[in-house]
């Protein structure tokens, strides 16, 4: 069980994608590594989503970055790896069905090109050949050869059992329900089991990333942004590459708190087909949206018409870690010192989590990042304006 | 075709799911006070699992092959004169597949049983105050090797193609697992014209002592198991305890068994192996799981019940935590048709009270006394008898490296080991995420209890949340997506409760 004293280098709250990612790049740098996590290791939004490993639905410059850093990672230095997670270069398609959605995905193109994102403009014919069974209304699309996919779990899973053999020490169901202080300092974390103390305390906690850092009483503004995904039955292979609608680039980029849907159509090495997506703000709410649900299975019907036919098996959705700025926080958090965030990676956090673990590690240890940290800096949101209930 | 995939809707006082003993008692006290109701149910007609009627070609003695037919009948007749009277209506052929709480009383909804619905296409809304939930049971199963070879079935589907097809489904036996089901569905065997090689029974049946005065409360089970006992005896039909069978053997199907001995923990006896030559029929029975998903997504409170299922919390009128739901029968804990019959009355009753027909006369409450009585005898028999039937403790100890634990997603027993040992999966989700145990077809309902014990859930808070997420179906079937989006697109969104 817990030792009385619990001290490490570092201490990780969250055992997601992000949360075990950090643990392992910080272990491997020979720091000593405890990650927390109210319950099971990937228990929270890293079992309840899709596995995106995308640069094409990124329209702002350091998210972007982030995408193309941790792409260099997962296709580098963990390719080794590739197969423990199912990792599958499939390339994804953006769709676009009205000439009013071709000029938001043009936009977007433009953006990407600058930033480095590999993009081809392909017509009808040529979207056909990629994907023959996709709707007869596309009047144009997109392909992006490094969209990737992972199966979530599988990453969160054994990233966390490489930093473990890397000497990481995980405690599952350990909540958090204090912070150990000292002034502004923030020196460890108060749990059901007992203290953790630490030189740094990571806040990894994903969509409960902004009341972790409520705790401390600084601002982050991250949100719980509730996405649901349908989950087919297993068919021979009907859809090749990670298929979306180009109104889902706005949703994504979008502040907008009510519900939104568009097609996110893809499949899995499993055989069945997840369809996503729906973007709704409103805590963490668990009651079902029947809306959202009929409105995903409509515009996956639109974008693929023979789904019509197919059998849902079942649906599950997951919060997403919203920032306003639609930017990850990441980085030290100089209101309270010892205290550092990397949550709010929203619908990305999957394939942004290793380039975010990296550069933590770098960060943590005190050598140069390869990316700059400031344009992720928490304290862009200024200072904590009401008092949370 | 608007016709063929509009959403229908329908409001009722009453709806009872499900038209086994339970369903069907409670459908018929309720219309009985007066309550207009919805019954659903998945077959095209009455009985459910329990009384499971023939195929029409073996049809010419229906009662021959169940217990407690008179019953059947009775309420059979009753719920036919409230068709007539428009009382009742029975949407037999469909599923229920999906409830939830809508802020004014309790929502469903429905769609045709793709097998039987004949063309008939779209999913059905279904609005009332009150709903009686009584889905039953379905076999428990434990993997074992070999399991997945033709000729292995779940002791209940060798009782249910008995009663539907008159005949045993082979021609030499093993029954193995633990309960008095196991002798029921050997004397099936026996009574269709099969040969029963031997029925191995996990247990050591000195469980049952302490518990000699809830046995003796109900009479009727006593005397059940005599006759099955005299039977097997009668055919010289050995009744091995404390053994379990440990492997199948076959190329194309079940040729061969393997028993062993078990410990106190139920774990295998090393070196007391002995086997069952041309054996092509395996009955494997371990209890049975009551059908919760409903249960879970109305939100209602559960609770690990004495055989370690999963079962919705309830008072003395069968009510759960959520207004408007009740339930009865075996999703209250596994105890069997009298029992379910008892509290389907009480249910109904209650539910027609709550929808607003309220109707006591001395007849009635010395009716409700009476099944008061009945429910909390047969509660206390099903008691002593899941202490004396537990799941052997050690079972794992015949797994072999490559005997599969999923079969709709053919995840072998190593990989799940690998999945609890170094992938810390230490809950039924985490070996789901990373195994995909659970995923597939029937999403979880043969391989959920091996699941929640290979995941070594530990706790009574820990195991209940295991169990709440195996039975956590969202679509207690699967749906389509155009009837999906055609159905879900025009409710509205529904309120917090």
């Amino acid at each position: 069980m817990v030792p009385a004293v619990n001290a490490s280098d570092v201490l990780v709250i969250g055992s997601g994608a992000v949360g075990a990612a950090i643990a392992y790049f910080c272990a491997l740098r020979g720091l000593s590594v405890a990650v927390v996590d109210s319950g099971a290791v990937g228990s929270g939004t890293s079992s309840k989503c899709e596995g995106n490993l995308l640069v094409s639905d990124k329209e702002h410059g350091p998210e972007l970055d982030l995408a193309n850093y941790s792409l260099k990672l997962w296709q580098g230095e963990l390719a080794e790896h590739s197969h423990l997670w199912e990792f599958e270069n499939k390339g994804g398609i953006i769709v676009a069905s009205q000439e009013s959605s071709m000029a938001s995905l043009q936009r977007a193109l433009r953006v990407q090109r600058e930033h480095g994102i590999r993009v081809e403009e392909i017509d009808v014919a040529e979207l056909k050949r990629y994907e023959p069974n996709v709707t007869d209304e596309a009047v144009g699309a997109a392909f992006y050869p490094d969209d990737s996919q992972v199966m979530p779990m599988l990453v969160t899973a054994h990233l966390m059992r490489m930093a473990s053999e890397a000497g990481a020490h995980m405690w599952p169901y350990t909540e958090v329900t204090g912070l150990l202080r000292s002034g502004d300092e923030v020196r460890g974390v108060i749990t059901a089991r007992g203290s953790f103390w630490a030189d740094a305390v990571i806040n990894a906690a994903g969509p409960w990333g902004g009341q972790l850092a409520r705790l401390a009483g600084v601002n982050v503004p991250v949100e719980p942004r509730r996405g649901y995904v349908l989950v087919t039955e297993p068919m021979e292979p009907k859809i090749f590459r990670k298929v979306y609608a180009a109104e889902y680039i706005d949703n994504v980029g979008s502040s907008d708190g009510g519900l939104q849907a568009s097609p996110v159509v893809e499949g899995t090495p499993a055989g069945s087909v997840l369809i996503g997506s729906s973007r709704e703000r409103g805590g963490f709410d668990t009651t079902f949206n029947p809306e959202a649900i009929g409105r995903i299975a409509t515009n996956a019907v639109k974008l693929f018409p023979f789904l019509a036919e197919t059998r849902v098996l079942r649906y599950y959705f997951g919060f997403r870690p919203y920032v306003p700025d639609h930017v990850p926080v990441i980085g030290p958090d100089p209101r309270a010192p010892g205290l550092w965030h990397a949550c709010g990676h929203e619908g990305a956090g999957i394939g942004l989590s290793v380039g975010t673990g990296k550069i933590i590690s770098q960060a943590v240890a005190g050598e140069d990042t390869d990316l700059s940290l400031e344009v992720f800096s928490p304290t862009r949101f200024g200072e904590l304006t009401e008092v949370a209930a | 075709m608007s016709k063929e995939n509009s959403v229908r809707q329908k409001h009722c006082d009453v709806v009872v799911i499900g038209a086994g003993p339970a369903g069907l008692a409670a459908a018929s006290q309720a219309s009985g006070a007066g309550a207009q109701v919805l019954l659903i149910d998945q077959s095209l007609r009455p009985g459910g699992q329990f009384w499971r009627h023939a195929s029409e070609e073996h049809d010419a003695d229906p009662g021959r092959w169940h217990h407690g037919w008179n019953t059947y009948t009775q309420l059979a007749k009753v719920l036919e004169r409230a068709i007539g009277t428009g009382r009742v209506e029975h949407l037999s052929g469909h599923h229920v597949l999906t409830g939830e709480r809508t802020g004014t009383g309790l929502g469903l909804t429905v769609q045709p049983v793709p097998e039987l619905a004949d063309g008939v296409r779209g999913l059905i809304t279904v609005e009332a105050p009150a709903v009686v939930l009584c889905p039953g049971a379905y076999d428990r199963q434990l993997p074992v090797p070999g399991w997945t070879l033709p000729g292995v079935m779940a002791a209940g589907g060798v009782q249910a193609f008995i009663k539907t097809q008159g005949a045993a489904p082979g021609r030499r036996a093993v029954l193995a697992g633990t309960g008095p089901f196991l002798l029921s569905a050997a004397a099936s065997v026996i009574q269709a014209g099969g040969e029963v090689a031997a029925v191995c029974e996990a247990a050591d049946l000195t469980g049952w002592v302490p518990h000699g005065v809830a046995a003796a409360l109900v009479p009727s089970k006593g005397l059940e198991g005599a006759e099955y006992i005299s039977l097997l005896a009668k055919h010289r039909v050995p009744y091995l305890r404390r053994t379990a069978v440990t492997a199948i053997h076959g190329e194309q199907r079940a040729e061969k068994v393997t028993v062993s001995r078990l410990d106190r923990h139920g774990a295998v006896v090393a070196g007391t192996e002995k086997h069952f030559n041309d054996v092509d029929l395996v009955g494997l029975g371990w209890g049975f799981v009551p059908q919760s998903e409903l249960v879970v997504q109305f939100g209602a409170q559960t609770r690990i019940d004495i055989d370690g299922s999963l079962i919705g919390v309830v008072d003395t009128r069968q009510h759960s935590s959520v207004e408007g739901l009740y339930l009865a029968g075996e999703i209250t804990g596994v105890a069997g048709a009298t029992a379910a019959v008892a509290e389907g009355r009480i249910a109904g009753y209650a539910a027609a009270w709550m929808a607003g027909y309220r109707v006591r006369g001395a007849r009635q409450a010395a009716a409700a006394q009476r099944d008061k009585i009945l429910r909390a005898n047969h509660r206390a028999f099903a008691r002593a008898m899941h202490t004396a039937h537990p799941l052997p403790a050690g079972w794992e100890s015949w797994m072999q490296e490559e005997t599969t634990v999923c079969r709709c997603e053919e995840v072998p027993y190593h990989r799940i080991r690998e999945s609890t040992e170094t992938l810390s999966a230490q809950e039924p989700r985490g070996l789901k995420g990373t195994t995909r145990t659970g995923m597939g077809w029937c999403q979880g309902r043969i391989c959920g209890a091996a699941a929640i014990c290979l995941a070594k859930s530990s706790g009574d808070q820990r195991k209940e949340q295991a169990a709440r997420a195996v039975a956590k179906r969202p679509l207690a079937a699967p749906v389509r997506l155009s009837d999906l989006a055609e159905s879900r697109a025009q409710t509205r969104p529904l309120k917090a409760p």
